[in-house]
């Protein structure tokens, strides 16, 4: 493309490896160190619930024994179950995935790389303290491993809390394994406030000339709503997390009723920030799927406006509905009507955005790339999770399903597929253009399919267990459970080698993959900022702004 | 930089600085938790960590990292890296930043709120909350002591320090600013000090009971705000005799006023609710 040569000049890279990636002032090379440890942490916490799964394949304990952790199943008389390691297991992987796996892949790596370049803008506002987010998001993955591996209650090593940390259980867990995981947390979200600061003034301050606000790409507004979800929750998880680590080391009792506490307390501000939390985990997946599926449309998305207000009213929303985790706690009946009623009320921005990615592939030329089905596969189950999120929304309803396997079914929809879906169709979307090398076509759409039909087959069982009444954060079950147990085990194996297959892709792609530094790979539907530059884009980006014409094609369709 | 630069951004060099904040921050909490937990072992027995040594070294770490990162900083704006559009953003960042630790204040006050309106009885859970506020046993302070005194202190420090701020503003006139500072930075001392004196005479504790967690708890992070802000000024005054500022261009001294309101402005939410309504 002509007008590349404007935008990045080809010029020697005369940075050495430590000042590179160690000293980074670089979006684009943060956004990858992100990408590049999320994908670890996931590995680790992909294998801790294979693990699980394993265990929950049949009735009875088999792996996770007192007697050692095995591989191998091992005879009933053999071995005494170790329930806390199931509980470390099931804590460690819920922390993991919220806080160090799916906030950074689409926040930390896909925003850091992608929001500059979708306005132009030559790099973060404050490119140094964006390297103090990657730290200390580096530093908060240490310390949750280390906590893993420290004294915890029982007499083992980790914390088996739950990621909720609700007390009494956080405050009386014996050893320093749970100080850890606290610290973890902290360390974690001031990096990812931090990051939030930094998002938000690039977006107000950094836009290329001519860019209003409705002007600027969907992914773009993604992050910068996400930005102030974590701006304005995460420092009130702070203040909660700090009352646990008071309660537990210097004798207050915010949380302990034999000195005037209230546990419930610790539950109303964890999912103040907890309910945000979860649209920080999937607002940055519906910009990239936005992206996604105009591309392979080739049609410009439906409905540019209702979709960036149908983001801000999702987000603001979500400041208001957390006690809707908490109906069984005793709240009076006005509290659950009301909680109930402005939860039900996210649907409706909710299904703006679904009806309008549907109306954007509505008689398009629908192209099935690897990106296109797992933004499809994405739309398909986060509609079905978000479907039994307004069955788990009624108050009276939630009395059956609460803490069942019906939960667990709904926010793996939502997440594990809804956000690890946006996180897939984000990688082989912009991974020609982060590494200027093609992903084999064949092999990642069988890593779709395998994905696919194994998360399907893992979960949707899961909806059966909990209408019959299984329970959640159990190591073991009754014979009842088996035959759905066993299928949703199978479809875990499944999805495991469909995620080795996309490490396999991966490593592939960058090593042997077929080099192509045309700026866009796909067509004139990805017509943000990003596809003008070659591939990979050099060191600066940008040194040139933008005009107006590169990227302002609202009068061309 | 490779090339010339066709817009106002700042665009930065590589730095150790963020590496060496965040290592120094594990540091710090590793050894905060080493410290409270009595002492740690670690490497199968190799390596034991206990008292406070661990903790004090990665403190020392993070606050040289502060001085420095935050010299080159100034150091940047006197070279002329903070153009106008770059100084926006960095007020923008700011106030973000204040925006966030307001949230975080949030947490507390939710907290002493609940267990005002809603005390729990020690025997009884929630929803049965048969308690009483302030809870049996504690006697609060008189607001209209020492507390309306520390009022009174704080926002005459916020006072001078608009002073100085319109002295720097309107003309530049060197010794104004130097006053103002000067009496903002010793009122916030003065409203140290008898924070500590009120401290040293409550008559609740810390632990064991709701009042005092709170109470402490919230006050104490205000007052640490106080420490900072207090801080945050001296180094403004150091930087006026230094001949830093200039009314275009004096961001620092822009933050640390705000930061000092946003101080004030928390302290008469605490006032308010905790020593006035809650008496």
């Amino acid at each position: 493309m002509a007008d590349a040569a404007i935008h990045g000049h080809e010029h020697e890279d005369n940075r050495g490896f430590f000042t590179r990636w160690f000293m980074s002032t670089n979006h684009k090379d943060i956004g990858i160190l992100y990408l590049i440890v999320s994908a670890l942490a996931g590995l680790v916490s992909v294998c801790f619930t294979v693990y699980m799964r394993l265990e929950l394949m049949e009735p009875g304990v088999q792996y996770m024994c007192m007697e050692g952790a095995r591989i191998t199943a091992a005879a009933m008389e053999d071995c005494t179950p170790n329930g806390h390691l199931w509980n470390v297991l099931i804590t460690g992987h819920g922390i993991l995935m919220m806080f160090f796996v799916v906030i950074p892949a689409l926040f930390g790596g896909f925003g850091n790389y992608f929001m500059p370049l979708q306005i132009g803008a030559p790099d973060m506002a404050f490119p140094r303290m964006n390297n103090l987010s990657f730290w200390l998001y580096f530093a908060g993955t240490t310390l949750a491993v280390a906590s893993l591996l420290s004294p915890g209650g029982n007499g083992q090593l980790g914390s088996g809390v739950g990621w909720v940390l609700y007390p009494p259980l956080s405050t009386t867990e014996g050893g320093y394994s749970m100080d850890l995981a606290i610290f973890a947390v902290h360390v974690s979200g001031a990096s990812s406030i931090l990051g939030a600061i930094n998002m938000i003034t690039t977006f107000l301050n950094m836009r290329a000339p001519g860019m209003t606000l409705f002007k600027v790409p969907l992914f773009a507004w993604s992050i910068f709503v996400t930005s102030w979800l974590i701006l304005l929750s995460l420092p009130v998880l702070a203040g909660a997390i700090t009352m646990l680590l008071t309660d537990r080391n210097f004798g207050t009792t915010f949380f302990d009723p034999s000195g005037g506490g209230d546990p419930i307390l610790y539950q109303h501000i964890l999912w103040f920030f907890g309910h945000p939390e979860v649209y920080i985990v999937i607002v940055p997946g519906f910009g990239i799927a936005s992206h996604v599926i105009a591309t392979f449309s080739r049609k410009p998305i439906f409905g540019y406006l209702p979709m960036v207000w149908a983001v801000i009213a999702i987000g603001a929303l979500g400041f208001v509905v957390w006690a809707h985790h908490m109906y069984t706690v005793g709240m009076s009946l006005q509290q659950q009507s009301y909680f109930m009623l402005a939860t039900m009320v996210i649907a409706v921005p909710t299904g703006v955005k679904i009806f309008s990615w549907i109306a954007t592939m509505w008689g398009g030329s629908i192209e099935f790339k690897t990106p296109m089905l797992f933004a499809i596969g994405f739309l398909v189950l986060f509609t079905i999770g978000g479907v039994t999120g307004i069955v788990l929304s009624q108050a009276g309803v939630d009395r059956a399903y609460h803490d069942t396997y019906y939960v667990v079914a709904h926010f793996h929809y939502t997440m594990s597929m809804g956000a690890a879906f946006t996180i897939f169709a984000g990688m082989y979307f912009y991974l020609p253009k982060m590494s200027g090398r093609m992903y084999p076509e064949f092999w990642g759409k069988v890593h779709f399919w395998m994905f696919f039909i194994g998360v399907n087959v893992t979960f949707f069982p899961q909806h059966f267990l909990g209408r019959q009444g299984m329970p959640r954060r159990y190591i073991d079950y009754p014979d009842a459970f088996a035959t759905w147990n066993y299928l949703s085990s199978v479809g875990a194996m499944i999805s495991f080698a469909s995620f080795l297959l996309f490490f396999g892709i991966v490593i592939y792609t960058l090593t042997k993959g077929a080099r192509s530094s045309v700026a866009n790979p796909w067509n004139e539907y990805a017509d943000t900022l990003e596809w003008t530059l070659p591939s990979p884009p050099p060191e600066h980006t940008f040194e040139q702004l933008p005009k107006q014409e590169d990227w302002d094609k609202s009068h061309a369709h | 930089m490779a090339h010339a630069k066709n817009h106002d951004y700042h665009i930065l060099s590589p730095s150790l600085w963020p590496l060496l904040g965040a290592l120094m921050g594990f540091i710090m909490l590793f050894g905060a938790v080493a410290w409270m937990s009595g002492g740690m072992t670690m490497l199968f027995g190799a390596i034991e960590v206990g008292g406070p040594w661990l903790f004090l070294i990665g403190l020392v770490g993070v606050l040289y990292t502060m001085f420095g990162w935050w010299g080159e900083t100034i150091k940047e704006n006197a070279i002329g890296d903070h153009t106008p559009v770059v100084l926006i953003g960095l007020r923008y960042g700011f106030i973000l930043f204040i925006m966030s630790e307001v949230m975080f204040f949030f947490a507390w006050f939710w907290s002493f709120f609940k267990h005002a309106l809603y005390p729990i009885h020690p025997e009884g859970l929630s929803p049965k909350v048969d308690g009483v506020f302030p809870p049996a046993g504690i006697e609060t302070f008189d607001p209209w002591h020492l507390p309306l005194i520390n009022t009174l202190i704080l926002l005459c420090s916020g006072a001078a320090a608009t002073w100085a701020h319109h002295a720097l503003v309107h003309g530049n006139k060197r010794d104004e600013i130097k006053q103002g500072l000067i009496i903002a930075i010793l009122l916030g001392l003065l409203f140290t000090v008898f924070q500590a004196y009120e401290y040293s005479h409550a008559a609740f504790g810390f632990a064991g009971n709701i009042y005092g967690a709170n109470f402490f708890m919230a006050t104490g992070f205000h007052g640490a705000h106080v420490i900072i802000g207090t801080i945050f000024l001296f180094i403004c005054l150091l930087r006026v005799y230094r001949g830093h500022f200039t009314p275009e261009n004096h961001l620092g001294f822009e933050a640390a006023a705000w930061y000092w309101h946003f101080v004030d402005v928390v302290w008469l939410f605490l006032f308010a609710s905790i020593y006035i309504w809650g008496q």
